[in-house]
């Protein structure tokens, strides 16, 4: 082996097999392994971790709560998570568009007959007195400047949030689909929980 | 926030005077995504949420950072927030 010129060159070359004829190459291949293990173990981990997501179901159909769940739906898509809603039972008002009566059984006319037509028409949680609750919650909205339910929606659309409508519930609610906005999927119970399960952030309004 | 406001080069400036939550933070990242990275937001809002709202965002968010934030009397004797935001990713 040559010492003089090529010596930075060649030392790395002979180190390795020098390691490997004195059989001291396996500590080595060990290390290796176990790196590779690690990595493996890694991956995995990666992919359970919980994702910037957030996400929300909204069972009630008061406006104060609708509101709520909208704002922070915005808020979050804002801060650029990954923002899924699920509307079920009274939600399920929040997202119809249009109010629809022919081709129901009398139940479910009757039921939406007593469901508000759309959020415009929706009460407050507490202190409603027949509607005039939530007149005075959207005057005092308007005076200090706070976007309106029906702005929020249209914001969060824009801004990509998912909005699902449960599929169980719309169905017993007797709500026809076409009653609700174009842009409203429709799905289960794991729907929801498959996005629950991988989001950080998981309500229920 | 360390930096010092005065020091800082604007790139473009977003005026929410008026707006309550969740307005000045939808807007401002609607802004921010129109910058190129490095560029600096900054943003004049009169809601007092909005000092913490622009700190959660820049720690959940990647994509920003929060370089400064003051707050100066404004014209109709409001207080102005100003947040300056500079877009990372």
């Amino acid at each position: 082996m040559s010492i003089a010129t090529t010596e930075t060159a060649t030392m790395e070359v002979d180190t390795q097999s020098t390691l490997a004829t004195n059989g001291v190459g396996d500590p080595v291949q060990t290390l290796e392994q176990r790196i590779a293990a690690l990595e493996a173990r890694l991956a995995e981990m990666e992919s359970r971790i919980p994702k910037d997501k957030v996400t929300m179901v909204v069972f009630s159909g008061d406006l104060d709560r609708v509101l709520a769940a909208f704002i922070i739906a915005s808020g979050a898509a804002a801060m650029g998570q990954d923002v899924s809603m699920f509307f079920t039972f009274w939600g399920l008002n929040a997202l119809r568009k249009q109010r629809k009566l022919q081709g129901k059984k009398l139940t479910e006319k009757m039921m939406a007959l007593m469901s508000p037509a759309d959020t415009k028409h929706m009460g407050v949680s507490k202190l409603n007195f027949f509607g005039a609750g939530a007149v005075m919650l959207r005057q005092m909205m308007k005076e200090k400047n706070v976007t309106s339910v029906e702005e929020l929606i249209d914001l969060c659309a824009e801004m990509g949030v998912k909005m699902v409508s449960c599929e169980m519930s719309r169905d017993v609610m007797g709500i026809d689909p076409s009653e609700l906005r174009p842009d409203v999927e429709t799905g289960g119970v794991a729907a929801y929980l498959a996005d629950a399960l991988e989001s950080r952030v998981t309500l229920f309004i | 926030m360390t930096t010092d406001p005065t020091t800082i080069q604007v790139h473009q400036e977003l005026d929410v005077r008026g707006l309550n939550c969740p307005m000045p933070l939808v807007k401002a990242r609607q802004a921010i995504v129109k910058l190129d990275v490095g560029q600096v937001l900054k943003v004049i809002s009169t809601d007092r949420g909005s000092v913490k709202d622009f700190q959660g965002w820049a720690k959940a968010a990647n994509n920003v950072t929060l370089l400064a934030q003051s707050e100066e009397p404004g014209p109709d004797g409001k207080t102005l927030y100003l947040h300056y935001v500079q877009r990372t990713k």
